[in-house]
């Protein structure tokens, strides 16, 4: 879709995701929902792409089908140009260690039972990685080091953790691996605020460092107007806008895009009471199904009405 | 006039296996009538166990009110007994929670959820309550009101649940309104229509508001005064303009400073403020937020400072601070 200067390292090409639709076993069929409809993009090395959206707009689920934690419905999913789209297990497995995850419960994704030095080493032993007990425990310590964690803790249990470290420490596990592409699914949204921007900081260091390319899901905008170089907009497993950051936060074309900025409160209390934010009405204002997304700018697009 | 709230010294404490949790520790303010007030803490900050505690919301065991006094129109809410505090809870300071799927009970129709506390305050009869629970739900914005009444809470969308309990929580006309994250939970468009929402009811029926959050811009949009929340201690309080342009405790400041107002990444770095959130079972000594505050003086670490009126401000805006964060932030040439 977009003309990136670079070979894209991640594309989706027409990825759908449909739940339901199920012939019962007495006639008819279970309804169907299409949460992931007709999905493309293209993410450059070393870029962020951000996915907003409300709840239940697909962004989630586009993440997890993009890493096949789930088998899409139909469409395509490319890692450096080649498909990788159905593998099977063990033809996937070099692409798994490429490609991570980090999810928005820190405590959730962690093992309660495994001192957190020994989770951040798992990937490394699955990939038989990192050599020697004595090494890997070298490589585990220069990880916690990286994401701002002092290594003695790494005989410590989770519930020994704040929110914010135990976030850190499932970023030093994303990362055991030399991973080109992760996939944050609402990374900072469970976290303190006085956190939240150790952690976003943190993922643009790591960006810097390590040349990681990111998808970014999230739904609090003020953070991806930060973090992020083009943003996607989600409505009811459509994308509706893609484009530069600057684009469609300054520009935004589609009356739902418009909506969802003009909703962001602002902290500062001589804009936000003037504030008035437009009304979207979703249900009468459905893409519809044979709509295509045009250019109106530069790498910037727009599902037409 | 008498404020409609006043609470003095509020101490509230947790006995827990891992040691005494200091979750609330010597708070007091006061609220006047019409008022809105804007609590903004984070998780362990205290604001939501305060707000709680003050009705007898809080398990004891393990939560224990150590000492202080919550006056509610010239009454100690705290010397009442459960049975009189029935008698206040919805009826004079009605609640909304955070989770409006977890606080409606599945199988039962709004209209029943809704005609409780008002069969139970008013002796209302069945139908008497069904008309003003079609009154409450046309007042809060659900359309088709009296058969919407009939269904149940699953039929109902995020945002229209929680207008569903912000109409439990104003159905008695409360005189105080507390509302918990009322509008975390949901999506950003819902939450701006919650909060037109709450605007037009207090302009309808002048209700006086406690809205806790931890959303910054929530409040700069809702409040006339905010009241900034850590380690279970007020920080600072005052009028809203005055607190967000002129901070002078240095966790507002750097909470206001790390938001990323705009910003683009390589033109600007976000302020992050440094350290983790505060321990609750070490005893509360000093101010709390002094180990990750880089204006900290030794002082800050052995003696809690007084919440007091700040100079060169407007009236009534206090601050915590033994440090002097405007000379502190020109000396150190950071803006604020």
């Amino acid at each position: 879709m977009s003309e990136s200067t670079m070979k894209p390292l991640v594309s989706v090409q027409n990825l759908c995701k449909t739940y339901g639709g199920e012939k019962r076993l007495f006639g008819g069929s279970t309804p169907a929902l299409k949460a992931v409809n007709n999905v493309s993009f293209d993410i450059a090395p070393g870029e962020t792409l951000g996915l907003v959206g409300e709840s239940g707009s697909g962004k989630s689920t586009t993440g997890r089908v993009l890493l096949q934690l789930e088998a899409p419905t139909s469409g395509d999913i490319l890692y450096k140009g080649e498909n990788i789209t159905g593998l099977s297990k063990p033809m996937l497995k070099p692409y798994r260690r490429d490609m991570q995850v980090i999810f928005q419960d820190p405590y959730a994704s962690l093992n309660p039972r495994m001192t957190v030095g020994e989770f951040v080493g798992e990937p490394l032993e699955v990939h038989k990685l990192g050599g020697s007990r004595r090494e890997r425990e070298d490589r585990v310590a220069s990880l916690f080091t990286k994401v701002g964690l002092d290594p003695s803790f790494m005989k410590r249990y989770p519930h020994e953790f704040s929110g914010g470290q135990r976030q850190r420490v499932n970023i030093a596990r994303a990362i055991a691996l030399n991973p080109a592409f992760i996939v944050a699914d609402e990374p900072i949204t469970a976290l303190d605020v006085s956190i939240q921007a150790q952690i976003v900081n943190l993922f643009q260091d790591l960006q810097d460092e390590l040349g990681l390319t990111y998808l970014f899901i999230a739904h609090d905008l003020s953070m991806i107007r930060y973090l992020c170089h083009r943003v996607a907009v989600m409505l009811r497993g459509r994308i509706v806008e893609i484009g530069p950051c600057d684009a469609i936060f300054e520009n935004p074309q589609h009356a739902y895009t418009k909506a969802l900025l003009s909703a962001i409160p602002v902290p500062d209390p001589d804009i936000e009471r003037n504030r008035r934010p437009l009304v979207f009405d979703v249900g009468a204002n459905l893409p519809r199904e044979e709509a295509v997304l045009r250019p109106v700018g530069d790498r910037h697009f727009v599902l037409e009405a | 006039m008498a404020p409609l709230l006043e609470v003095r010294n509020l101490t509230v404490a947790f006995d827990t296996p891992d040691g005494t949790v200091h979750a609330v520790n010597d708070v007091s303010y006061s609220l006047e009538e019409g008022e809105t007030l804007g609590i903004v803490g984070e998780s362990g900050s205290g604001k939501s166990v305060h707000a709680l505690s003050m009705v007898g919301l809080i398990a004891t065991p393990p939560g224990r009110i150590v000492r202080g006094k919550v006056l509610f129109n010239g009454r100690d809410l705290l010397a009442l007994s459960q049975r009189e505090l029935f008698e206040v809870r919805g009826k004079e300071i009605g609640f909304v929670f955070q989770d409006p799927m977890t606080s409606l009970n599945p199988v039962l129709t709004i209209e029943r959820q809704i005609a409780e506390p008002l069969r139970r305050h008013f002796g209302m009869s069945a139908s008497q309550a069904r008309t003003r629970v079609v009154e409450l739900l046309e007042l809060v914005g659900i359309p088709d009101a009296a058969r919407r009444a009939r269904q149940y809470p699953h039929e109902f969308s995020g945002g229209m649940r929680q207008r569903v309990m912000i109409a439990i929580g104003i159905s008695c006309n409360p005189k105080l309104l507390i509302a918990d994250e009322a509008t975390t939970a949901l999506d950003v468009t819902v939450q701006a229509q919650i909060l037109d929402l709450v605007r037009d009811l207090k302009k309808k029926i002048g209700t006086t508001v406690i809205w806790i959050t931890h959303d910054m811009g929530v409040v700069a949009g809702l409040a006339d005064t905010v009241q900034v929340m850590y380690g279970g201690r007020i920080m600072e309080r005052g009028p809203v303009r005055a607190v967000f342009h002129d901070p002078r405790n240095a966790y507002t400041w750097g909470l206001l400073k790390s938001l990323p107002h705009g910003g683009r990444r390589g033109v600007t770095r976000l302020y992050q403020i440094p350290g983790n959130p505060p321990d609750l079972t070490k005893e509360p000594i000093g101010d709390p937020f002094a180990p990750r505050n880089p204006f900290a003086t030794e002082r800050c670490r052995i003696e809690t400072p007084p919440l007091a009126e700040v100079e060169g401000s407007v009236a009534g805006h206090k601050a915590a601070a033994w440090y002097d964060l405007r000379a502190e932030l020109a000396a150190t040439q950071v803006q604020p």
